[in-house]
């Protein structure tokens, strides 16, 4: 059976309805004065699950995570925590923990004060205090700096602390604020493994909240793609990347060709849609909208082939240009190709080999073709 | 150090001139032997020693500097609350009235200062003396307090008073384990300013006195008017000297605690 993606490993609780949600977010709104930050949004969370919260800033992502903190309150709805509401609650009665996106470090205090600040709050043994910080020295590989200050840390430590110390009460679960947010690149990378890796060693739940979409896919169990305040499509990154259920979503995650058209014919769980100026296009659809409806096609740019020859299949799915740009990235080449009626068609190829004999170059004539189940038909 | 042209150096002599020359002819005649403050017969600490012995003198200083460190102390109090809630809560009405009114003795002339409160304390009946001159060094010096405290806190990164209510800290222990000790160096040197201001009040606090409490500048001030004397002048002096050392404190403390930071920042990024 053919699956979309990769599949990380065999962990999909939101798919079997006898589980039950850990947290569970229901029609929840939350209003500044006569701005709606978050409008009626409801949403699950498993256990173990490894949650993000992605969208444009503004969109209401770290509303809903200060409401989990407890922060701010709701205006309508409830959030539950296993099995228990929230409302009312605050933040410092609640089981779950913070790492906030500046880190909040405190100042004055050393890196294992700090890490010690929590416990010190639960009425925890000073012995058992100072065995649980060493712990977390040592999980976030900090076992040297303990009686450093946050100024004396550089980014990559402060982060480390920060997120050593909201792990110290070991929270049922774990809300991240743009954790990698202040990190450079490279550093930002490494460190999206480590929190996977981290939250799979500890069997915690992680909300994060994050404006980067490739952190989002590299690291959760599922995405909440947020507009507005509200949720556009929950699903698996795969999903999201190869079944976006929306034109908003297609366009903010990746990039995306969208083919704009009408339902010709319908037929056997394939679309016909007419696009205009010769350009049929056969699409796998599992609905059936009316004949004449409007529907377009997403297909994403490493899924469109760029040739000299015509493919067997022409005219359905293929369409002559010309290319117009040609961007180099290294692992892969972009190519825009003008059509005759001016639409500028994405299509990228993987740079599997070094040396390519006789390549593509510049206002070339070109076929673009792709397969029937190279995209998907978005309604809207 | 630039250039040492001739009108730098003159800018530099004038500029000192004017600020400084009074100040250090008043050192000058503090030692001087001769009772008659403009004529100098040789050096003497004599009116140092004399001061010791001039009762009403120390008794002023004794009030001055309780006035000050009760005053002081309570206008930390209340500027620091005054500032936290003009910077908290910034959507209360009437906050633009609230945070003006806690500015306008700020620049009210302190005659209009000193004579409403002394119609308040006539009004409600209250015996002027010691008292009434702490309150009314309270009043006017709470407003600087709020001011320094309040720029510190706009610079203040609230999240990790969220971070320590997050991590199970009750509202009132955030407030003391994580806010207080982070603004603590602001509100002291608003602390500071307010104990100086208080030392050095005249206007405000003849305005408020009653019977047996004169500060020191009452003091001084009504010694100048049968005369200057030259223990008048020794008592200045020792203000000065304290008041400089203070500052120069301040400054050195400030200076070595930049310095050290900077360094740890370096080491922090060095590795």
């Amino acid at each position: 059976m053919k699956s979309l993606g990769s599949i990380r490993r065999s962990f999909a609780p939101w798919a079997d309805p006898a589980s039950k949600p850990f947290i569970s977010v229901k029609n929840v709104t939350k209003k500044f004065g006569d701005f709606t930050a978050v409008d009626d949004l409801s949403l699950n969370i498993y256990t173990r699950e490894f949650f993000a919260l992605l969208g444009a800033s503004g969109c209401g992502k770290s509303t809903l995570l200060r409401m989990l903190a407890g922060f701010e309150q709701p205006t309508s709805g409830e959030i539950i925590l296993d099995g228990q509401s929230l409302a009312g609650i605050p933040p410092y009665r609640r089981p779950v923990n913070m790492m906030f996106q500046s880190y909040a470090l405190f100042p004055h205090m050393t890196v294992e004060t700090n890490i010690a600040f929590g416990l010190k709050q639960d009425g925890m043994p000073k012995a058992d205090i100072a065995e649980r910080v060493g712990q977390m020295l040592k999980l976030v590989k900090l076992e040297k700096f303990a009686k450093r200050k946050p100024h004396q840390l550089s980014g990559g430590q402060r982060q480390r602390v920060a997120l050593a110390r909201s792990l110290a009460k070991r929270p049922k679960v774990l809300l991240l604020d743009e954790p990698l947010g202040a990190l450079d690149k490279k550093l930002r990378e490494e460190t999206q493994f480590e929190l996977m890796d981290l939250q799979q060693e500890l069997g915690l739940t992680f909300v994060v909240v994050t404006h980067d979409q490739e952190e989002a896919m590299t690291m959760a169990d599922r995405i909440a793609v947020m507009s507005h305040g509200k949720v556009v499509q929950v699903a698996t990154p795969a999903e999201i990347y190869e079944a976006p259920n929306s034109r908003f979503v297609a366009d903010f995650i990746g990039d995306v060709n969208i083919f704009d058209g009408t339902v010709f014919a319908a037929e056997n769980g394939y679309l016909r849609i007419e696009t205009g100026n010769g350009f049929p296009i056969r699409m796998a659809s599992p609905e059936k909208p009316a004949i004449g409806a409007k529907a377009a096609a997403a297909i994403r740019p490493e899924k469109i082939r760029v040739s000299r020859q015509p493919p067997a299949h022409a005219p359905i799915n293929a369409v002559e240009g010309e290319i117009w740009d040609i961007g180099y990235l290294g692992d892969m080449t972009v190519f825009h190709v003008r059509l005759k009626d001016g639409r500028v068609v994405k299509a990228s190829s993987l740079n599997a080999v070094r040396a390519v004999e006789d390549p593509f170059g510049y206002d070339q004539q070109v076929w673009i073709s792709f397969g029937e189940d190279a995209g998907v038909v978005l309604k809207d | 150090m630039g250039n040492w042209s001739r009108f730098n150096i003159a800018s530099i002599v004038l500029g000192f001139g004017f600020l400084y020359l009074p100040i250090v002819l008043l050192v000058i005649f503090s030692f001087n032997e001769s009772k008659l403050v403009t004529v100098w017969a040789g050096f003497s600490t004599k009116w140092y020693a004399q001061l010791w012995h001039n009762q009403a003198l120390l008794d002023a200083a004794w009030v001055t500097i309780r006035v000050a460190l009760i005053s002081a102390t309570c206008a930390t109090v209340l500027g620091t609350l005054a500032a936290l809630a003009l910077v908290r809560y910034t959507r209360f009405r009437g906050r633009m009235l609230f945070s003006g009114m806690v500015y306008a003795p700020l620049v009210m002339p302190e005659v209009i200062t000193g004579l409403s409160l002394l119609l308040l304390f006539v009004a409600i009946g209250l015996d002027r003396g010691f008292w009434t001159i702490t309150l009314a060094h309270i009043t006017f010096t709470m407003c600087f307090v709020a001011v320094v405290v309040q720029s510190r806190l706009l610079s203040f990164d609230q999240s990790i008073e969220e971070a320590a209510l997050d991590l199970g800290a009750t509202p009132v222990r955030t407030f003391f384990a994580i806010t207080l000790p982070v603004i603590a160096p602001a509100v002291f040197s608003g602390w500071v300013l307010a104990f100086t201001l208080s030392l050095d009040d005249l206007v405000i606090s003849s305005f408020t006195t009653g019977p047996g409490a004169t500060t020191l500048p009452m003091k001084i001030y009504s010694q100048v008017r049968l005369g200057v004397t030259p223990e008048i002048n020794a008592i200045c002096t020792i203000l000065i000297g304290i008041v400089a050392i203070g500052v120069v404190v301040a400054s050195i403390v400030t200076k070595q605690r930049e310095a050290q930071r900077e360094k740890d920042e370096r080491a922090a990024f060095a590795q």
